[in-house]
């Protein structure tokens, strides 16, 4: 039996033309689909779109008495470092309404945000030595 | 929004809750077609019981002549399976498999653009439900590797056979695995940060 035959592609190759407009979508499929939630942000100050899945947040106090219930269960669950995403997860909120939650709580330096190591054109070596070195442990 | 008192939500484990010291994480994304073992293979490494994270995406409703012309959207919810692997005390890495529909991965900001790498899940029983993701790495530079998740009535194919039938160049491993089993799982993930470091290599001379 022969597998079927893929084509490659290349970097930077324009994705597939989306259908025209009059090809009605297949069940359960959207066109164009988009986020649901756009989030603008305060001038100056970080930004929802600075977030990452990955990021860890980390409370640096209490909630305060003005806080709302989702801010306070943000505060609560961050008293050791939770990724974004950990975070949506025991919320059960959509992670852009988490990251609209922390934006207002990093406005008001209730958290604290660490960035994600994200992947350069060339990789850090010792970074990805590290993470062999913690895999073979496993 | 009818949000739960935020006493009543359960938070991570005691054992779950990372060290204050982590400083930063990075990810991998496993891929692949509908019921290949994506989620399957992120529970069988995961020091965490695995989550599930969603984002809702719309339709860009605006012209769309349903409702007579209103700016009606039709909602999708899109999840994602995680786990996640404590490299250091500093160090966690984060594994994401995705369901669902290929072409709303991609749209969530930041997931593949970040990732060190993806892994490319087949069923060489349906091994073209994985092109289109492959296709789509490609297109964006995310570099990836291929792994075979053996099924047992699954047709097995030369490494050859299958590059030739992958349109793979030389340089991305393709391996057999067994998603079930950590060490199956985790010697994806190290076949995967090894190609990553001779890319690196290769990336440090030119
Ligand atoms: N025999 C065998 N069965 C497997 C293996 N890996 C996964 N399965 C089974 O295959 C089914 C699909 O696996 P999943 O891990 O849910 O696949 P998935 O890629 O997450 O599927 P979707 O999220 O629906 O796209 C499950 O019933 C698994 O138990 C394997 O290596 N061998
Ligand atoms: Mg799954």
């Amino acid at each position: 039996m022969t597998p079927p035959q893929r084509q490659r592609r290349s970097p930077g190759q324009p994705p597939a033309v989306p259908p025209p407009a009059d090809t009605p979508p297949k069940e359960g499929e959207l066109r164009n689909p988009e986020r649901l939630f756009v989030i603008g942000g305060e001038a100056g100050g970080e930004r929802a779109a600075d977030l990452d899945l990955v990021t860890l947040i980390v409370a640096r106090a209490d909630p305060p008495v003005s806080a709302t219930p989702e801010q306070a269960a943000v505060l609560r669950l961050c008293a050791a470092p939770l990724s974004v995403a950990e975070l949506s997860a025991y919320l059960s909120l959509p992670y852009s309404v988490v990251a609209v939650l922390l934006t207002d709580l990093l406005a008001a330096e209730l958290v604290q945000a660490r960035a994600p190591i994200v992947r350069q054109k060339v990789a850090d070596r010792s970074l990805l030595e590290a993470v062999m070195h913690g895999l073979q442990k496993l | 929004m009818d949000f739960k008192s935020s006493d009543t939500i359960p938070g991570p484990r005691t054992e779950d809750r990372l060290p204050h010291t982590a400083e930063a994480a990075v990810k991998i994304v496993i891929v692949g077609g509908f019921g290949v073992g994506k989620t399957t293979m992120v529970g069988s490494v995961s020091e965490i019981r695995p989550l599930t994270t969603e984002e809702t995406m719309t339709q860009a409703g605006i012209g769309i002549d349903d409702n007579f012309g209103s700016a009606s959207k039709t909602a999708t919810t899109v999840a994602m399976d995680f786990g996640r692997i404590s490299i250091t005390d500093q160090l966690v890495l984060y594994l994401f498999g995705t369901p669902g529909q290929e072409r709303f991965w991609f749209l969530w900001n930041g997931l593949f653009e970040g990732a060190l790498g993806a892994v490319v899940l087949v069923d060489t029983r349906r091994l073209e439900v994985s092109f289109d993701v492959m296709g789509r790495l490609e297109e964006r530079g995310v570099p990836f590797v291929v792994a075979v998740n053996s099924f047992p009535d699954a047709p097995r194919y030369p490494v050859a056979e299958l590059r030739t039938a992958l349109d793979l160049p030389e340089e991305i491993p393709i391996l057999d695995c067994d998603v079930r089993r950590r060490a199956s799982s985790r010697d994806v993930l190290m076949t995967l940060m090894r190609f990553l470091h001779s890319l690196a290599m290769k990336g440090a001379l030119t």
